[in-house]
Parts: structure tokens; sequence; C-alpha cells
């Protein structure tokens, strides 16, 4: 087997060790999506009214529209928490490992950008399954036609979180970034409530959230469990994906960088 | 043959100044110290000879391949031991080796026996199913090295290897790396204790970003203990 496959296999493998050692995050990372689509969905279920806009074909209940922002959601936290993980890695020292191997930087990063995504996903069909079971369905070949979706949004969220990871120097400066970053990018997204809805409030935070890349990756997943391909919220999540990662590889040029500063 | 040779490095983190043009040279399969206070600039030094860092100016050589223009060929022979460590507490010994092996392209049959002899080397077979957080500071250390040793490197760093170690484990590991240069690997032992530098050892002393002397430990002692020299060299008082 090649040395890139060898250690795109060792990376992801680790992700999903490191994964199963913390079986709390897991649960974690289920219940903070279903409290919103449980608790919160039901709630305002009677506050919104939704009319039909694509990829909808009938009128839809608050708990169905949200689902595919809190797919969302869960690869936001996630891309966030392993980028938590990267600053951890290197305060103590593992991320030394990684980037003093002989092979590629951008190549060992972009594993960990996959092998993180791929615990993501595992996660989002975990959610699905459990809306399932509370009569929260998407038509059935929506299962499947997702993942692609969830893979793309799930690399641009992780690039997000890999290039927070090579500018933030201390685990203590993480909490403000999340704050600035997660909380932002969710509510000023279509995740909870329709553009045009936020549109009809200010067309400001309107339009703040018609460039906010995370819109664009919750309609590339919110068509995809409908079949339906959204190819302007997929350029744009493949473009911030590219600008993510790119700025991520310079962070973690070691002609710039901060690894180890304090050591 | 030079196996590991530095010229001209400097690094500097904003105003204060952590190298100063810093040269020298360890010839291949000798056993070098790089004796240094606290603060002297040994891990800046070791950033930039493990490409953590890259010096604005200055060359490094590692084993015949220059790390600026052909960084994969001079980390490949470079085997590294960094002063925190860099285990996985979660993972077997075993599997902290495994992917090691994995980031230098190696795995399958050649990585498991690979493994197994390295753990052998070190009288660590016998942990190999024990999570690293079970070890103790001595076996830990001794998992590392074996680690370093795995892709058969031709050049060894250590930053402080022996941090946090009783005396017994100290001067096993330090007969080890001994050992080690003597059977042709080119060592370099960062430390600030001068009981582990032995009078035939080369010797690099660093203080204050610059280097103040180089030659064989006996030679830099000149008739003193070399605990008295050092510190008259660096103005220390014991």
């Amino acid at each position: 087997m090649s040395a890139y496959l060898t250690s795109l296999r060792a990376i992801v493998v680790r992700e999903a060790l490191r994964f199963i050692h913390q079986r709390e995050r897991f649960v974690a990372a289920l219940v903070r999506p279903l409290v919103w689509l449980l608790v919160f969905a039901a709630g305002f279920r009677a506050a919104l009214g939704l009319s039909i806009i694509p990829p909808y074909q009938t009128y839809i209940t608050y708990e169905t529209y949200i689902v595919p922002g809190l797919c969302g959601m869960i690869l936001l936290f996630n891309g966030m928490q392993s980028s938590l993980s990267l600053v951890y890695d290197r305060e103590m020292g593992s991320m030394k490992l990684l980037l003093t191997s002989p092979l590629p930087r951008g190549w060992l990063l972009f594993c960990k950008l996959l092998g993180s995504t791929a615990i993501s996903i595992l996660q989002v069909y975990a959610f699905l399954a459990i809306a399932a079971f509370f009569d929260i369905r998407m038509p059935a070949l929506g299962y499947i036609t997702v993942l692609p979706a969830l893979i793309v949004a799930g690399l641009m969220l992780g690039a997000l979180g890999l290039l927070l990871s090579s500018f933030i120097k201390q685990l203590e400066n993480f909490a403000g970034v999340m704050n600035f970053v997660i909380f932002p990018m969710f509510f000023l997204s279509s995740a909870l409530y329709p553009l045009w809805k936020m549109a009809e409030s200010s067309e400001l935070l309107h339009d703040i959230c018609a460039v906010n890349p995370f819109t664009h990756a919750v309609e590339l997943i919110r068509f995809a469990l409908y079949v339906e391909l959204n190819g302007p919220a997929l350029l744009w999540t493949l473009l911030a994906t590219a600008v993510f990662a790119g700025v991520a590889l310079v962070g973690y040029d070691p002609a710039r960088t901060r690894i180890g500063r304090r050591g | 043959m030079s196996g590991l040779e530095a010229t001209g490095l400097s690094y500097a983190y904003g105003a204060k100044q952590a190298l100063d043009d810093v040269s020298f040279s360890v010839s291949s399969g000798a056993f070098c110290a790089l004796l240094g206070p606290n603060g002297a600039g040994k891990s800046t030094l070791f950033n930039l000879l493990t490409r953590l860092f890259v010096a604005p100016s200055g060359q490094i050589n590692i084993a015949g391949h220059d790390l600026r223009a052909s960084p994969r060929q001079a980390l490949a022979q470079l085997g590294i031991v960094f002063q925190q460590t860099t285990l996985d507490l979660d993972l077997t010994v075993q599997q902290n080796l495994g992917y090691f092996a994995a980031l230098h392209g190696l795995s399958g049959r050649t990585a498991a026996t690979r493994i197994d002899a390295a753990l052998d080397q070190l009288d660590m077979r016998e942990r190999a199913k024990e999570k690293a957080r079970a070890l103790n500071g001595g076996h830990r250390r001794r998992t590392e090295i074996a680690r370093a040793l795995l892709h058969d490197p031709s050049v060894l760093l250590l930053d402080e290897p022996t941090v946090g170690l009783d005396a017994a484990a100290r001067a096993s590991i330090t007969d080890y790396a001994h050992a080690l240069a003597a059977a042709g690997k080119t060592v370099l032992w960062a430390t600030h204790l001068t009981d582990e530098v032995r009078a035939q050892d080369d010797l690099i002393i660093l203080h204050r970003a610059r280097i103040l002397a180089q030659g064989t430990a006996q030679d830099i002692a000149g008739g003193h203990s070399l605990q008295d020299r050092f510190l008259s060299m660096t103005g220390q008082t014991a």
C-alpha cells in the first residue's frame, strides 16, 4: 500500500478510536440537535408559518424544516470540536508527531480533516435515524443522496476548524472563538428560518445570511435530502472549502507557524 | 561525513532573539550533548532541526539532505524524541507505534516486524498491549525512543529526554543513547544536566542564543569538573 494510503488509514482509524474512547462526546453531539428538534421546534411550530418553498412540494411542519439545519449544526459543532482537539494536540505535543512526518503536511492535514468528517457524518445519520423514529422522515432515497452533500459540508466546516486552529495559540482563547464563530454562523443562516422570513425583518441580516457559507451548506443538505441538487449552494460550499483549506495551509506553513512557540 | 550540520541559524520571537548565528556539526555516529541552561534556545533549535519552524536564515543538513531543499528526505532520516510526551495515552504501546509507523508510510508485516524489534531492543515487548497511560515515566520514554527508531533513521534528536525520570531510569536511557551512537546513529542529546555528559562525548554549550563552546567534553572542561566549568561559563553559581 502506498505511504499516502497507509497514513490516511492510520489517521482516520486514530480519529475513530479517539471517538470511541469519548462516548460522552457522541451522546452530547446527539442530545444538542435532538433538544432543538423535539423541544424548540415543537414550541415554535405554532409561532412560525412556513410557505411552500423549494425543495418542499407541500406544507411542512417546522420540525421537518429544521432537520437539515440541525444536520448542519452537528457538522458545525464537530468541525469546531476537532479544531479544538487540534489545539489540544498541539499543546500536548502530539501534533508535532504529525507535522514532522516526511509526508507532505497538506496531505496529513487533509487526512485529519477527512477522519473527523467521517465521524461527524456517522453522527448525522444517528440523528436522522432518531428523527425518523419520531416520525420526522425524508424521502427514502434522500438518505443516500444526502451523503455527498454531508461530505462536502463536513469538509467545509472541518476546514474552517483547521483554519481557526492554526491561528489560535492556546486553548483558553477557544471559548471566545466558539462564541464568535458557532453562534453567528448558526443563527445567521437558513438553519432555523427560511431566508425570506429574515428579509421581512431586516434586509441587512438577510444579506449577511445569504453570504454565510453555512447557509449554503444547510441548503445543499436540504435539497439533497429531497433528492435534488442545489447547484449554487454546492458551488458556494466548495468555494468556501477551498478558501478555508488554503488559509489553513498557510497557517500551518512551517515558515510562519506558531506551533510549539511556547515550548 | 557529517550526520547533522547547522550553519548560521538565527531565530527571533518578535524582539527576543532565541538563536543568534548558531553553527555546529555532529559527525556521523557521534554522541553529541547540547548543554544549556533553561531558556538558552535548545527547544527553539530543536524546532528548527525538526522543521516545526523554518529559520529565516541559515542552513540545516541532515544525513546529507538539505532540510530546506528536500524536507521529506531529510525528515525521513530523523528520529525525534520531544521534551513533552507525544504518546496518545488512550492507545496501547503497540497502537502508538503503529500510528507512527503509518505516518512514515510503513504498514502491514514490515511495520509489525519493526515494532516488535524496536520493543525488544528497549525491553518493552511485554508491555506492547498496555495503554500508554498505564506506563510509568521511564517506560513512556522508552516507548518514545522505540518509536523514534522505527523507520531506522540515521540521526536521532532527543530534547531533554530524562526530565522527570528517577535516577535509575535516567541512567538507563542515557546509556542506551550512547549505545545507539556506538552502533552508528548520530545522536544529538539536549540537556541541562552535566552528569549525563561523558568525557569523550562531543559537546556544544548553548547560552543566551549563542554557542559558547564546541569540542569534546573533556577538552571543554579543561581539567575541571564539567559542572564547574559549565557554571562559570554561563555565569551561574551552583
